[in-house]
């Protein structure tokens, strides 16, 4: 229904930025987002995501650089003439028109006359056939969302810009919404820019995220791809929660680097090291939670060999059905988060209980150690919840 | 107690009837004093009833003539002070300027100066600046005082829109004048007749600035107040009680089209 077959749709910024007098919103950024694709822009309240989004729709005029749609420059274009719609955050739909006229407002301002096929085929896509004749004040939240949706998409963007689209919803409808719309982008392949500071709903949703902080990209890769492989605390932090050591380089040799941390040793594959690793220097070691196994102290021989492991005493430990959080006290770091399926349960971890923590050295990631562990995480500046 | 306990029941309803009637007393005594046929030039004790006025509402000299001046007058005044304070309210509400602040508070002067002070202080300008007294020093004096009342009313419209409206219409392919006519405007608009039909109210009604300013031109109220003096035609009973009732239908009008088009999209 759109011209998805059309080569180099994509959306490039070359060397974007954006200032506001002293203040840098924008990092010079570049940024390619390919076309059909399902494309997200993560991070906190003020990291630049919005007002890179309102570069691309036209709303705030860039500072320096260039966006391309394609082949075509539309870095001076008026939002009215850039085949880019916005779903925005406060949906703006038009109090004085009803449903219908909505949704047909775009088609309407191109001079179309007869737009009844198109906006019943646009409202039935959304489930709001209905309600065609409604104000939008009459309408739930999760309906004016999607009338929101369908006034952009009636109008066969090449880009649909939404902007923290669900934040509004409460967590259910946000469940549902994100699946829907999801949907919706399969269905119609346009291109979806979605900016989000829900790393669940950007890694549910996107084929790729691009994680911002302080107006500049921080990474950009698949979901799984940056929860994997973060190459900063930041992101290792504001994309779950990660474990940090700061260990020493003993030796590399081959595929892997053997760290000294306390008193033991560790291993990380050479290829999942992001920070330049040298004997003797400093590198931080991080782990996700749930890559962690946990054993009593008593039972530690029983542990195979070749496993990262880590001695510790349960501080604390939390119940919440699938899966039991523990918090673990341990010489390298004082509080080692770990996540364990509630499969067999030892009655022994309990807190105060001597523990031995051991995960496939496969599932361990380097970081530079010159960074804070505590960049992206809730208490971190930046990281409160965006309105 | 049957009584106390209706009486309990009821205070509320019957407060609401007494402070009705307190309202609409002056109303119906002048629409029924202009079915009297007076002795004398006094139009004060009932006598007994008459169409004569209602046949022949002219019929007293001037009376017409003063009420088609207070009409022009209300109606290009309503114009002039609805246009310039609706762009004023937009202009506070939108942009940031230097002087927003002074501006903000100094469009409320005219409403907070006594009416009689300003008066006097319009004649002294005018007959300073040379300009001859009549229809146009009224026209401007009405379209100053009128200005504060309409973009009061305007700017609480306008600050309580979504600027996003207006972004999502750009992003719709609306240029800024579609967008200013086809969603800024609409949405504005309960506000900005609001303000016009407290400016053509203010107007027609206003006494004392245009009594300073007039020189030789009678306006409607100028012609009661003379007239008052040597006797009250009942005429002046019937134009009022017209005005009233169009303004009565005009609410009831506008009230029905609204209940119809709320009822329609339901």
């Amino acid at each position: 229904m759109t011209n998805t077959t059309d080569p180099g749709g994509d959306v490039r910024l070359t060397g974007i930025a954006k200032t506001y007098g002293a203040f840098t919103a924008v990092h010079p950024l570049d940024l390619t987002v390919p076309q059909g694709s399902f494309f997200a822009l993560l991070g906190a309240s003020g990291c630049g995501k919005t007002t890179t989004l309102r570069m691309i729709a036209g709303l705030e005029e860039p500072s320096a650089g260039t966006v391309f749609l394609g082949d075509q420059d539309v870095t001076a274009l008026p939002p009215y003439k850039r085949p880019v719609n916005t779903v925005f955050q406060s949906y703006a739909l038009f109090p004085h028109l009803d449903i219908f006229e909505n949704v047909a407002f775009g088609l309407r301002r191109r001079g179309l006359k007869s737009v009844k096929k198109q906006v019943e085929e646009m409202l039935e896509l959304v489930q709001l056939g209905e309600q065609a004749r409604k104000k939008p004040h009459q309408l739930s939240g999760g309906q004016q969302q999607r009338v929101a949706v369908a006034r952009a998409l009636i109008n066969h963007p090449k880009v649909l810009l939404l902007d923290e689209p669900l934040g509004a919803l409460d967590l259910k409808l946000r469940r549902q919404m994100q699946l829907e719309l999801k949907r919706i982008q399969t269905e119609v392949g346009i291109t979806f820019i979605h900016v989000t500071h829900d790393q669940e709903e950007a890694m549910t949703m996107a084929d790729t995220v691009a994680v911002m902080n302080g107006g500049r990209v921080e990474q950009l890769g698949t979901p799984a791809d940056l929860y994997e492989n973060p190459r900063t605390t930041f992101v290792a932090n504001f994309l779950g929660t990660s474990n940090f050591i700061e260990a020493e380089v003993d030796s590399q040799g081959g595929e892997d680097i053997v760290l000294k941390a306390g008193g033991g040793k560790l291993v990380l594959p050479e290829a999942r090291c992001s920070a330049p690793a040298s004997t003797g220097g400093k590198v931080l070691v991080g782990v996700r939670p749930e890559k962690i196994s946990l054993t009593h102290a008593d039972d530690a021989g029983e542990i195979p060999e070749g496993r990262n492991r880590i001695t510790g005493r349960i501080a604390d430990s939390s119940f919440i059905g699938v899966s039991t959080q523990y918090v673990v006290d341990s010489p390298v770091c004082s509080d080692f988060e770990v996540y364990a399926q509630n499969i067999d349960r030892d009655p022994r971890l309990v807190p105060g209980a001597e523990v031995v923590l051991h995960w496939n050295p496969a599932h361990t990631f380097g970081l530079d150690a010159a960074q804070s562990v505590f960049a992206g995480t809730e208490g971190s500046a930046g990281v409160e919840e965006a309105a | 107690m049957p009584f106390v306990n209706w009486l309990k029941r009821n205070l509320v309803v019957l407060a609401g009837l007494f402070t009705l009637a307190y309202l609409l007393l002056p109303n119906i005594i002048v629409t029924v004093f202009s079915f009297n046929k007076p002795k004398g030039r006094f139009n004060y004790e009932w006598q007994q009833f008459s169409l004569d006025a209602w046949k022949d509402p002219c019929g007293v000299s001037d009376l017409c003539g003063s009420l088609s001046v207070s009409l022009q007058i209300a109606f290009w005044a309503t114009l002039g002070a609805t246009l310039l304070g609706a762009l004023i309210a937009f202009a506070l509400v939108r942009y940031r300027f230097r002087a927003r602040g002074a501006v903000n508070s100094l469009i409320f002067l005219p409403m907070a100066m006594p009416e009689v002070v300003m008066a006097a202080s319009l004649l002294t300008l005018f007959l300073n600046m040379g300009a001859q007294l009549g229809f146009w020093t009224i026209l401007i004096a009405h379209i100053m005082f009128c200005l504060s009342f309409v973009v009061t009313a305007v700017k609480a419209r306008v600050m309580s829109m979504d600027p996003k409206l207006e972004e999502a219409a750009r992003d719709l392919y609306a240029g800024p004048f579609q967008t200013f006519v086809r969603v800024t405007l609409p949405i504005a608009a309960p506000g900005i007749a609001a303000g016009a039909l407290l400016a053509f109210a203010l107007s027609f009604d206003d006494f004392i600035i245009t009594n300073f300013n007039a020189g030789s031109t009678v306006t409607f109220p100028m012609f009661v107040w003379g007239s008052a003096q040597r006797g009250t035609p009942v005429q002046i009973n019937v134009i009022g009680t017209a005005m009233f009732v169009v303004a009565v239908l005009f609410v009831l009008v506008s009230m029905a089209v609204g209940n119809r088009r709320s009822r329609q999209k339901a």
